[in-house]
């Protein structure tokens, strides 16, 4: 199998950052809210080289929404970032009405998704986000996989017109997307070839598929990775032409089995090519507090779980 | 004055255009289009600095946002009688496949409007994003938005009223239609409002207060003097004492008609006190 490297622990947030500070450079139309977590979404250095392009809207995500959907009339692309529960679930009418509805070109940017936030426990974990916000008509929903390619998304949202949730998240993880790998909203990427059985994985969860991969490889399994990085529009096109070949599939996320990526992989089976499915996914729970390693093992998020998946749905072909 | 003159006449053809609207498809807002029909017009043709024509952006010319979108049919009609689209499409009020839903939407490319809202409490923060955006594009024409009073009930409100005065948001005029009435009764009991002046002032706005709501010689004095307030730093709020259903003596002093069409007969009665001016569409 195609082998990967970890370039660096990093954080998908710093990869936010980063790029923003890129776009504040090259885009004059980019703004910045934030709802009073500057540190937390890395935007400092933006708002050190635009102040009158950064928005400090306080503890009112329910404002900073309705602001960002203003000022996108005038032409100004705002990047509208807090933590996802707050992004999300606080907020949702909001979203709706004033952005996916109004089709104001919004940039939702969510760190902290999902339990590999930690140690702040449930109330902070959303594991629902993805769910609600790909159920919104015309949203688009990216979840990327490590610092290069969280960086990549963001410099590809601001170019696309319309609304989009960017989901990353707070730890530091493997760092192995290519620096200059450009990023293709809605086109799914094939990480390892293989005959056995195909697994989708977004986000956090990519690493660890690769890793599950290379142990199945030494059992003498074929396990074929993609990167479904876009969430919505979900890539039909590389699921079905996977498993036309590998005749299984195992999906895994950092987010509730119900409403997520897993789903989208279930519809789109369904309807065109019904092969057998396991989802590694948190089971319609809370999360709670711990560390984020912990908390992987506890609600099977690791590469011990996809490999757990695998043996599993290979037996149901 | 010959220019209230003229505003009294589309004031009239207005409330006709509101009530034909509602009655046709039995249902929509009439009670609170009506208290609103003299400030919407006043602010359309006389108070508002409009380019020709619409796109979204709406660069170096004002712009409005409803936030109470229930009160659809009044802003329709001005937007169709100002020349944003044809009156005759006021026929296809909340009716399948038009343009005009039954709360304002982008959706359907309806000119004159710029976000959706029906869902109350979001209208302030979508002026306050657009009010910025005119400050960063150097564009120093003004934003204005106008709100439910039940609809302050909604915290949102309180973010963005927050917001507009500690940010110095001095190119937003903001008012609250304060008709005293929601859905199920009087704002007072249902949730005080209690002295909406203080409440905004002790935010940081300045605030008018207008008593004869919906009299067009007192709101045209009201946006005057309001605009003569922008840019010196600080948010402008105009409290405008309406009475719902006005000008139709059985729709006002009650909440009655907040969400109900008239029959044929009151109907024929309603239009009876608005004889036609500017014609029917």
């Amino acid at each position: 199998m195609t082998k990967y490297i970890d370039q660096g622990k990093n954080d998908t947030r710093s990869g936010y950052g980063e790029a923003m500070t890129e776009l504040g450079r090259t885009n004059p139309n980019v703004v910045a809210l934030c709802a009073d977590l500057i540190g937390s979404l890395k935007i400092q250095p933006f708002i050190d080289e635009n102040p009158e392009r950064f928005f400090q809207i306080g503890i009112a995500e329910a404002n900073m929404m309705g602001i960002a959907a203003g000022l996108t009339i005038g032409g100004k692309i705002p990047f509208a970032s807090t933590f996802a529960n707050f992004a999300t679930g606080r907020v949702y009418d909001q979203i709706r009405q004033s952005i996916a509805y109004s089709g104001k070109n919004v940039k939702i940017c969510a760190s902290h998704a999902g339990v590999t936030l930690g140690e702040d426990g449930a109330t902070h974990q959303i594991l629902e986000d993805i769910g609600m916000m790909k159920m919104l008509p015309g949203m688009t929903v990216i979840n990327p996989c490590d610092f290069n390619q969280t960086k990549a998304a963001t410099l590809a949202i601001a170019e696309h017109e319309g609304p989009v949730y960017l989901r990353f998240g707070r730890p530091k993880v493997a760092n192995f997307t290519p620096v200059d790998q450009k990023f293709e909203i809605g086109k799914a990427l094939m990480l390892s070839e293989g005959t056995d059985v195909t697994i989708i994985a977004t986000g956090h969860l990519v690493w660890e598929a690769l890793i599950a991969a290379e142990r199945l490889e030494e059992q003498g399994i074929s396990a074929e990775v993609i990167n479904f990085h876009t969430i919505k529009p979900f890539d039909e096109e590389a699921l079905l032409k996977s498993v036309k070949k590998t005749g299984c599939v195992v999906s895994a996320e950092e987010h509730n089995f119900l409403g997520g990526l897993g789903e989208s992989v279930a519809r789109t089976l369904t309807v065109h090519n019904p092969v057998p499915q396991e989802f590694v996914a948190t089971q319609d729970t809370f999360g709670e507090s711990g560390t984020p390693e912990q908390l992987m093992e506890k609600y099977g998020l690791n590469n011990k779980a996809i490999e757990k998946a695998v043996l599993k749905v290979l037996k149901r072909k | 004055m010959a220019k209230l003159d003229e505003l009294q006449d589309i004031v009239v053809q207005t409330r006709r255009d509101i009530l034909r609207m509602v009655h046709k498809v039995n249902s929509g807002h009439p009670g609170g289009s009506l208290g609103c029909t003299e400030f919407l017009v006043a602010l359309y043709n006389e108070a508002m600095d409009l380019k020709e024509g619409f796109d979204m952006d709406g660069k170096d010319e004002d712009l409005f946002f409803l936030s109470n979108g229930h009160i659809s049919p009044v802003f329709y009609s001005v937007l169709a009688r100002k020349g944003y689209f044809p009156v005759e499409e006021l026929n296809t009020f909340r009716l399948l496949n038009s343009r005009l839903q039954g709360h304002p939407t982008t959706h359907e490319g309806l000119p004159g409007i710029r976000v959706a809202s029906g869902s109350l409490g979001q209208g302030m923060s979508v002026a306050i994003g657009a009010a910025l955006g005119k400050k960063l594009n150097g564009d120093d024409k003004l934003v204005y938005s106008l709100h439910g009073d039940g609809e302050l009930q909604e915290g949102q409100n309180w973010e963005a009223i927050m917001y507009a005065a500690g940010n110095k948001v001095d190119n937003l005029i903001s008012t609250i239609d304060r008709n005293g009435q929601q859905i199920d009764g009087p704002t007072e009991e249902i949730l005080p409002l209690g002295n909406l002046k203080e409440k905004f002032e002790v935010f940081g706005w300045d605030v008018l207060e207008v008593a004869e709501g919906n009299n067009l010689e007192a709101i045209v004095n009201a946006l005057k003097e309001a605009k003569s307030r922008t840019g010196k730093g600080k948010p402008v709020c105009i409290i405008l004492d309406t009475m719902m259903g006005n000008g139709v003596d059985f729709m006002m002093h009650t909440h009655a008609w907040h969400g109900k069409a008239p029959s044929d007969e009151q109907l024929e009665n309603a239009l009876g006190q608005n004889p036609e001016t500017l014609g029917d569409y």
